[in-house]
C-alpha cells in the first residue's frame, strides 16, 4: 500500500512540473519579447505568439495529412508505389460500398438530427422557469465516454430468447406494445438507427447548451420590439430568433459533422463494425490497426476528406460572411 | 428585419405564449426522462449481483429489492478471483488525472495565444492561416497516429541527416499529453477566435496608444476577458480527454503505469466477457468525476462558449 502511495504522488509530482515548467517558458519568452521596442515587435509578436500552435499542428496533423495522401498510392507496408490499386479497391469492393454508405447515412442524419433537436431544446428551455434540471441531465450523456455509453446502451438494446423474459428495455417495450422483438443489433439496416441514436443521445446536450447560450444573448429589446409588431411562436422565431443564431448553429452543425465523421468507438465497442453497422472511420482503423494495411487505410482516409470537402467549403463561406459584417 | 406587421391582438397572444410555454415544458420534461433512463438503468445494475442481471430487467429489482456496494468493492480494491485487477481501478483513475489536467492546460494556453494573433496582430496570410485551421478538423485522427507514433519512437529524418531527434515520450504521460494538445487546437483555436475577435475594438486601440506591447495587451487585457470562454473550453477539453479512447490505445501502454480507465474499462469488456456487474460499477465510477465537473463548473456554460459567435 505504501508503494501504492509514493508511486502515484510521484505521478502527481509530474503533472506540477509539467505545468512549472511550461509556464516558466512561457513566461521567460514572453518577458524578453516584451521588452524588444521598435520595428521588429510586430513580427516577433507573432512568431511568439502563433509559432506553438503551427509547430504542433503542422507536426501532428499537416504532415501527417500529406503522409497519407502518399501512403494512399503505396501499398500495404508503404514501402512501393502501387498507383491506384487502393482507390480500385475502394470503387469494387462490395463491402465497402455498405460501408460507404453507411458513413453517408451517418453524416447526413446525425449532425442534423442533434443540432435540430439541440435547437429546439434551446427554445423551449429559455421559455421554462426551472431550465437548469433538464438542461444538466440532458447534457450528461455528454460526459460520459463512448465506452461507458455503450455498456449503458446494452442494457437498453439487450434481447434475450422469446421464452426467456427480456433483460433489454427497448425489447420490453415493444413486447409490451404487443409486437415480437427482435434481435436489434443484429438486424440490419435498422442496427445502424440504433447506433445513430446513441450518438444522439451523447451529443444532443451538447448542441442545446451552445444553443441556449447564443438564444439567450439574443438581447431582449429586438425580441420584445418584435413581439410588439405582432410576431409570436414560429413566426418570431424564424424572423428575429433563428437569424440571430445562425451563426451558432452553424458553427454546431459543423462541429457535428466533424464528431460522426470521426466517430468510431460507439461502432467499435457495439458491433465492431459487423451485422451491416461498418462505417468509414471505423474501417479505417480496422485497416491501419488490425489489417495492417496502411495503404488502404489511407485511401480511405482521403475519400473521407473528400466527403467533407464539401461541408467543409460551405462552412468557410459563411464563417466568411459572418466576419465580413463585423 | 421584416417590415411587415401584424395588428397586435394582446390578449390572444399572451393566451398563445402561455399555451406554447407549457407545452414546451412538457417536451422538455418528456426528453429529460427518455436521455435519463437509460444511465439510470446502469446506475441500478450497479448494484445488483450478476444472477439478478442476467435473469431480470432492471427495472424489476424494485419489486424485489436486493442491493449491494459489492461490485464497486471489487471494482474499486480488486478482485483475488478476477485475474488483471489486482489493485482495482485507482491507479487507473489516478492516471486519468493526470493525463487530463495537463492536455488541457496545454492546448488551451497555446490555442489562446495563437487565437489573439490571429484575431488582432492581423498580417498577410492570417486569414488564410484561420480557414486552414479550421479545415484541420477534418484530418482523421487515425491517419496521424501512426506517423505520431513513429516521430515519438524513431524521430524525423530526411535521408541521413536528422530533423527531429526521437522523443522518447512514448509509453509515458508526456507521450499522451502531445497529441492531446496537438489533436484539440484546431477546434479550440477556432472557438477561442470567435470569443477574442469580438472584444471591443477601442480596448485594444487605447492600450496600444499607451505603449503597450501586444504581450501586455494579451496578459492585461485580453486573458482577463477570455476568461468565461477559456472556462467554458476547458471543460470541453476535460470531458473529451478523459473520455478519449483512441488516443490512449495508441500512446498509453495498457499498463498499470500510465493508462487511464476508460482503457481499462475496454479491456475489462474483453477480458471477463458477461463480467457485467463490474463493468458497471467500473462505468460508473469512469463517469463520477466527468459529472463532478461538470456540474460544478455548467453555470460557465451560459457565458462562455461561443458567446463570441453570437453577434
Amino acid at each position: 500500500m505504501n508503494s501504492f502511495w509514493s508511486t502515484n504522488i510521484a505521478k502527481f509530482g509530474q503533472i506540477f512540473e509539467a505545468i512549472a515548467v511550461f509556464f516558466v517558458v512561457l513566461g521567460v519568452i514572453f518577458f524578453i519579447a516584451g521588452k524588444v521596442k521598435g520595428r521588429s515587435q510586430r513580427p516577433l509578436a507573432i512568431v511568439v505568439l502563433l509559432g506553438p500552435a503551427l509547430l504542433l499542428l503542422l507536426g501532428g496533423l499537416v504532415i501527417p495529412a500529406v503522409q497519407t495522401i502518399l501512403f494512399s498510392f503505396k501499398d500495404d507496408t508503404s514501402s512501393k508505389f502501387v498507383g491506384f490499386k487502393n482507390y480500385n479497391w475502394i470503387i469494387h469492393d462490395p463491402n465497402i460500398h455498405s460501408v460507404l454508405i453507411n458513413t453517408i447515412l451517418w453524416i447526413l442524419i446525425t449532425p442534423i438530427v442533434t443540432t435540430g433537436l439541440g435547437l429546439i431544446l434551446a427554445i423551449f428551455l429559455d421559455r421554462m422557469k426551472r431550465e437548469s434540471i433538464p438542461k444538466a441531465l440532458i447534457f450528461m450523456p455528454m460526459a460520459i465516454s463512448f465506452v461507458g455509453a455503450s455498456i449503458i446502451w446494452q442494457f437498453v438494446y439487450n434481447y434475450a430468447d422469446p421464452k426467456q423474459p427480456q433483460t433489454g428495455l427497448l425489447s420490453t417495450i415493444v413486447r409490451h406494445l404487443g409486437f415480437t422483438p427482435s434481435n436489434w443489433i443484429l438486424t440490419s439496416p435498422l442496427n445502424n438507427f440504433l447506433l445513430m441514436a446513441i450518438f444522439v443521445w451523447v451529443q444532443t446536450g451538447f448542441a442545446m447548451v451552445i444553443l441556449s447560450a447564443a438564444i439567450k444573448a439574443v438581447p431582449a429589446d429586438i425580441v420584445e420590439a418584435s413581439a410588439l409588431d405582432g410576431a409570436a411562436g414560429f413566426k418570431l422565431f424564424r424572423q428575429i430568433t433563428f437569424p440571430m443564431v445562425r451563426s451558432t448553429f452553424i458553427v454546431v452543425l459543423a462541429t457535428q459533422v466533424v464528431t460522426s465523421l470521426k466517430l468510431f468507438d460507439i461502432v467499435r465497442t457495439m458491433t465492431g463494425g459487423n451485422f451491416g453497422t461498418n462505417v468509414i472511420s471505423n474501417e479505417i482503423y480496422s485497416q491501419v490497426f488490425t489489417k495492417f494495411n496502411q495503404g488502404r487505410g489511407s485511401a480511405l482516409a482521403i475519400v473521407l476528406f473528400i466527403l467533407v470537402t464539401p461541408i467543409l467549403a460551405y462552412n468557410i463561406r459563411n464563417i466568411r460572411r459572418e466576419r465580413s459584417y463585423s | 428585419m421584416s417590415t411587415k406587421s401584424v395588428a397586435p391582438v394582446a390578449s390572444h397572444d399572451a393566451g398563445r405564449k402561455l399555451f406554447s410555454s407549457k407545452i414546451a415544458g412538457s417536451v422538455v420534461w418528456i426528453i429529460t426522462l427518455i436521455w435519463t433512463i437509460p444511465t439510470f438503468g446502469l446506475f441500478v445494475s450497479s448494484f445488483r449481483d450478476k444472477q439478478a442481471i442476467f435473469d431480470s430487467g432492471w427495472w424489476t429489482a424494485f419489486t424485489h429489492p436486493h442491493f449491494s456496494l459489492a461490485n464497486y468493492h471489487s471494482v474499486l480494491f480488486g478482485n483475488t478471483a478476477a485475474s488483471g485487477l489486482s489493485n482495482g481501478v485507482l491507479p487507473y483513475f489516478i492516471n486519468s488525472i493526470v493525463i487530463t489536467i495537463p492536455a488541457v492546460v496545454f492546448p488551451i494556453a497555446i490555442a489562446t495565444m495563437a487565437a489573439y494573433a490571429l484575431a488582432w496582430v492581423r498580417f498577410r496570410g492570417s486569414d488564410f492561416i484561420f480557414y486552414a485551421i479550421f479545415a484541420l478538423q477534418i484530418v482523421p485522427l487515425q491517419m496521424a497516429l501512426i506517423p505520431l507514433l513513429q516521430l515519438f519512437t524513431g524521430g524525423a529524418h530526411l535521408g541521413s541527416i536528422t530533423l527531429i531527434p526521437k522523443l522518447g515520450i512514448a509509453g509515458k504521460f508526456a507521450g499522451i499529453w502531445l497529441p492531446h494538445t496537438m489533436f484539440a487546437l484546431p477546434l479550440a483555436i477556432y472557438l477561442l477566435h470567435n470569443f477574442i475577435s469580438s472584444l471591443p475594438k477601442d480596448l485594444m486601440e487605447a492600450a496600444h496608444v499607451d505603449g503597450a506591447s501586444h504581450f501586455t495587451v494579451f496578459r492585461r487585457i485580453v486573458l482577463p476577458l477570455a476568461t468565461p470562454a477559456i472556462a467554458a473550453f476547458s471543460i470541453f477539453q476535460f470531458l473529451w480527454v478523459w473520455n478519449d479512447l483512441l488516443v490512449a490505445l495508441t500512446f498509453a501502454s495498457g499498463t498499470e503505469e500510465v493508462a487511464p480507465i476508460n482503457v481499462k474499462l475496454a479491456s475489462l469488456v474483453g477480458q471477463w466477457g458477461s463480467s457485467w456487474e463490474v463493468l458497471c460499477a467500473g462505468a460508473f465510477v469512469t463517469i463520477a468525476l466527468p459529472l463532478v465537473v461538470f456540474f460544478s463548473l455548467q453555470r460557465y456554460f451560459v457565458r462562455g462558449l461561443l458567446a463570441g459567435s453570437v453577434k
